[in-house]
């Protein structure tokens, strides 16, 4: 009896050991394959033009790594145009987004009046709506405005989400009703009490649909692509693209793994910045784009 | 009472005017346009109102090709990704060193610029008159003969698009299972456990079921996403989809409206709507289906 | 099944950064749990005795010690190899399957030789419902039932293995005062008609007295005292335990033996026999004062709770440790509740003795 049961307590050992062994062979070979193209980059935009083309086997390291060319990148295509346009792109669309749900939510949250459950309902029924059914509109809209290759044009469309509305909403409402009903009582306007307390309390959320909201920017690439045709207002993704088809004047792949890096570092960063915060944020109303 | 009514429409105010005028209008004028025929983008005049646009776009064959690349996209990438999002999270869940370590490098494509990294795939996958690329290397090492994924065979460009595809989608998914899979009370586990489960009967019978909700909340979102296909198109093979034969139905929509092929915005709100009711549809399907499935 | 532990120790790994130390979370456990009976695990949360039963449960391997059931030595068994049902503290019930998928669940897990029929599968779980007289909602989901409903269904799908020894979890702690009284009689009833071997886990001394053959409380992974739930509640072997038992709680005061007499402040409560002159912890029980106008302990009246058959006196004393006295008198006595002051004598064997420093128990003799 004794016997038997130290057996199964041995082969059952056995098979959990087999068994995590399989699972940390499946995630390095997932974490290989997550990894290997940003590896790939970054040696890449460190072999100088020459050696890289020299290669007809890739070597899969430089003993003789070069910056030349991130000043390549900087210099022969206006890189740091696209990095200042997305930036300002980035922020100023993510500011007033902010405002404007912000304002809604706490009307949505908060405030009575007539007709209220209608316009939400309207507004959730929004959320519906792809991208791809307004876009064609705003496009023809936006033209005639003769907003292209402009801020604003890149902008407006951009500065209004039912879904963050919604997401705030359900967070302003999670406020008891008593700290409101105080604030009225100790004479608190409306608008007081939304920037002292309902904000401050709310912050988590609004920081979640910041992060959001600022990787979705960086990562635009449609909507820039038909409004902007000047180069002097792409975005990082359309420069990218602009370098792929006319960058360098000529096929100069690691000057354009040079701005790949730098185009990716910002994000990146922000991420293992803020690791939680951007994980928490994305498993609660992300999905990629 | 009025002055307080007022007060709310004065907070939302932006909100509406902003959605009025960049998401109600234009689903009004999307439709319009759809049933304008001849539109005239300069001059912004048409001759005939009618199902002409549909019709044309339903026999280009530009539009054919996107609707199959489109499909075949969908058909192969949502069930390999969220399959194998599944298998990842599993095996996430059940270590515990270095656990945080690969959860981090999990996440690291869903921060990356689909366009920047769809050029580092690009060149990787790609066949040169100096270099046949990194993977034709490793397709030589174990005696295979070397392909060009990006300019080459259709189904070598497929499946470079649907790799890069599910490399993309993989974070979110994974993400989501892995929070779904924690969120399972350890105690089910230790009651089936007491009863002596074997392990696939407990994942057969008490997780999956128990994250069924985020399954299919993952399947679906995989479904309008996969459908909504464009930009890793862009960034693996070029803005000139149609001459790639790479075209999805979002790129489809855009080249008519915009750029060498572009100026023809009503073909596009036709494109558009059909591609809204296939996604509604799949959406339908999709609930009616998981309603019989899921629990709760 | 007689289940005996033996020096059954769990230690834990330290968190944090000091991970050589180890939290203890039970230590030396020694107890034969006899056959057939009913026992109790009490204690404050914290105390281990959850994870005692986790141990027994085999969900937990203990660090040091045996467990046997019976004459089998289960210590280093998988939990379904031992024979135990298990009552979760929130039930776990599946809730995507049905009240009959959860109960049939265990015995579909059973392979080769213990593999039953379909039939008899059906049989054994109509025959679990029917001891817990919930055959009527063998059809309904979890969700659908009430706190106790889904409390039978899980101890009938922990029955439904014929189980050598039943263990609960909290069994009471997710119902309502009510559901409470009642089903804890229903679990001794099926205890009773099962006999079943049955430990079960609570915080709540009421509970665990009313029901349990015998009651273990435990203070910090250490047992304190074991016993039948009356003489536990007469004789406690501490100070904890005494404080633990009885609602109200018992009243403790400072006070001191001179000349072997019990003084609480300036009062002489009680003779004492001859016990040295010392200071010591004196505890009463509410049911141990006796309203007596010549009384030797005089105590501030604050109020008084009439409860319909016995009425609270609420008072204070210059020797009392905590805020306030609470006394239980027959409803009959009369008090002023205008009075400022009210005296009490005090039942001798309702009087226990605490040494001030180790707080263990002085017997009092005499």
């Amino acid at each position: 009896m004794e016997q038997d049961y130290s057996q199964i307590r041995k082969s059952a050992l056995w098979h959990d050991r087999l068994r995590s062994a399989v699972t940390y062979l499946l995630l390095t070979v997932w974490a290989f394959l997550v990894l290997f193209p940003f590896y790939w980059m970054i040696l890449t935009s460190l072999k100088s033009y020459g050696s890289y083309n020299a290669e007809h086997t890739p070597a899969f390291f430089t003993l003789t790594p070069t910056l030349q060319n991130y000043r390549d990148a900087f210099t022969a295509v206006p890189l740091a145009r696209y990095l200042m346009n997305t930036v300002v792109f980035t922020v100023v669309t993510t500011a007033l987004m902010l405002v404007v749900i912000t304002l809604s939510a706490f009307a949505f949250a908060r405030l009575e009046f007539g007709g209220k459950r209608l316009v939400f309902t309207l507004f959730l029924s929004l959320m519906m709506i792809p991208n791809e059914l307004v876009i064609i509109t705003n496009f023809v809209t936006i033209t005639n405005l003769d907003l292209r290759n402009t801020f604003p044009g890149l902008i407006l469309p951009s500065v209004t989400s039912v879904f963050y509305i919604y997401l705030l909403k359900e967070n302003f409402e999670q406020v008891p009703d008593e700290l409101y009903r105080a604030a009225k009582v100790d004479g608190t306007s409306d608008l007081k009490y939304l920037c002292r307390v309902l904000i401050p309390i709310c912050r988590p959320t609004l920081i979640t649909v910041t992060i959001l909201k600022v990787i979705e920017c960086w990562n635009s690439y449609v909507w820039p692509r038909l409004i902007t045709d000047d180069p002097g207002y792409y975005l990082v993704s359309n420069g990218i693209q602009e370098i792929r088809e006319n960058g360098f004047g000529r096929e100069n792949i690691p000057a354009m793994m040079a701005a790949v890096v730098v185009i990716s570092v910002p994000l990146i960063a922000l991420f293992l910045l803020f690791r939680g915060k951007v994980m928490e944020g994305v498993s609660r109303g992300g999905t990629k784009g | 009472m009025e002055k307080r009514s007022m007060k709310g429409w004065l907070y939302l105010l932006p909100a509406i005017l902003f959605l009025g005028f960049f998401m109600v209008y234009p689903l009004i004028d999307v439709f319009i346009y759809s049933f304008e025929e001849g539109y005239n983008s300069a001059s912004q005049t048409y001759y005939g109102v009618g199902p002409y646009n549909y019709s044309y776009v339903l026999h280009d064959p530009y539009f054919l090709q996107a609707l199959k690349n489109t499909f075949l996209l969908v058909v192969i990438t949502v069930p390999v990704s969220t399959g194998l999002a599944l298998l990842i999270s599993v095996g996430l869940s059940s270590i515990r060193p270095l656990r945080k370590l690969y959860q981090t490098v999990f996440f690291l494509p869903y921060v990356t610029n689909t366009l920047a990294v769809g050029l580092v795939f690009m060149i990787l996958f790609k066949k040169t008159a100096y270099t046949d690329g990194l993977v034709n290397l490793v397709i030589h090492w174990f005696g295979g003969s070397t392909i060009d994924f990006i300019d080459g065979p259709y189904w070598a460009k497929l499946f470079v698009l649907c790799f890069y595809t599910i490399w993309v989608v993989m974070p979110f998914k994974i993400l989501i299972l892995t929070s779904a899979l924690a969120s399972v009370n350890q105690n089910y586990y230790n009651a089936a456990r007491v009863d002596g489960t074997s392990r696939l009967r407990i994942f057969v019978r008490i997780t999956l079921p128990m994250i069924s909700p985020m399954l299919f909340y993952l399947i679906i979102t995989g479904f309008i996403g996969a459908f909504k296909a464009y930009s890793d198109a862009v960034a693996l093979f070029g803005t000139n989809l149609n001459a790639a034969e790479m075209n999805t139905i979002v790129g489809y929509i855009y080249d008519m409206l915009y750029g060498d092929s572009g100026g023809y915005p009503s073909y596009a709100s036709a494109a558009a709507i059909l591609l809204f009711v296939i996604v509604l549809t799949i959406t339908c399907i999709n609930l009616l289906v998981s309603k019989k499935h899921v629990h709760y | 099944m007689k289940i005996t532990l033996e020096h059954l120790t769990k230690t834990f790994p330290g968190r944090g950064r000091k991970a050589q130390e180890v939290e203890t979370a039970v230590s030396d456990f020694t107890f034969e749990i006899p056959d057939g009976k009913l026992i109790g695990l009490l204690g404050p949360s914290g105390c281990g005795k959850s994870t005692t039963l986790n141990m027994i449960c085999g969900l937990l391997k203990p660090t040091g010690g045996r467990i046997r059931f019976g004459e089998t030595d289960v210590t280093d068994l998988p939990p379904e190899r031992r024979g135990v049902g298990m009552v979760f503290q929130n039930y776990a019930l599946y809730p995507h399957l049905t009240v009959r998928q959860n109960i049939l669940f265990p015995l579909q897990n059973l392979k080769g030789k213990d593999k039953l029929s379909k039939g008899e599968m059906a049989h054994r779980a109509d025959e679990a419902a029917r001891l817990v007289q919930i055959e009527e909602l063998m059809d309904r989901k979890p969700a659908e039932l009430s706190g106790g409903q889904q409390q039978r269904v899980a101890i009938a799908r922990a029955l439904v293995k014929m189980p050598h020894v039943l263990l609960l979890d909290e069994p009471l702690s997710n119902l309502d005062a009510r559901l409470r009284l009642q089903t804890r009689e229903e679990i001794r009833k099926i205890q009773r008609a099962t006999g079943i071997t049955t430990i079960f886990v609570t915080h709540d001394q009421e509970e665990a007295m009313s029901i349990s053959d015998l009651i273990v409380v435990m203070k910090k992974g250490v047992v304190q005292q074991i016993g039948a739930p009356q003489y536990v509640y007469d004789n406690p072997v501490n100070l904890f335990v005494a404080r633990f038992l009885g609602t109200p709680p018992i009243n403790v005061f400072a006070g001191a033996i001179r000349g072997g007499v019990l003084c609480l402040g300036d009062d002489r409560v009680l003779p004492v026999g001859n016990l040295p002159d010392q200071e010591v912890w004196a505890a009463i029980r509410p049911e141990g004062f006796v309203l007596d106008e010549h009384g030797p302990l005089r105590c501030r009246l604050s109020g008084i709770e009439v409860m319909g058959r016995d009425i609270s006196v609420v008072s204070t004393h210059e020797s009392f440790t905590g805020t306030a006295i609470r006394s239980i008198i027959n409803a009959d006595s009369q008090v002023d509740p205008a009075s400022a002051l009210v005296r009490f004598s005090v039942k001798p064997q309702k009087l226990l003795l605490f040494n001030k420093e180790t707080e263990e128990r002085i017997p009092v003799r005499g």
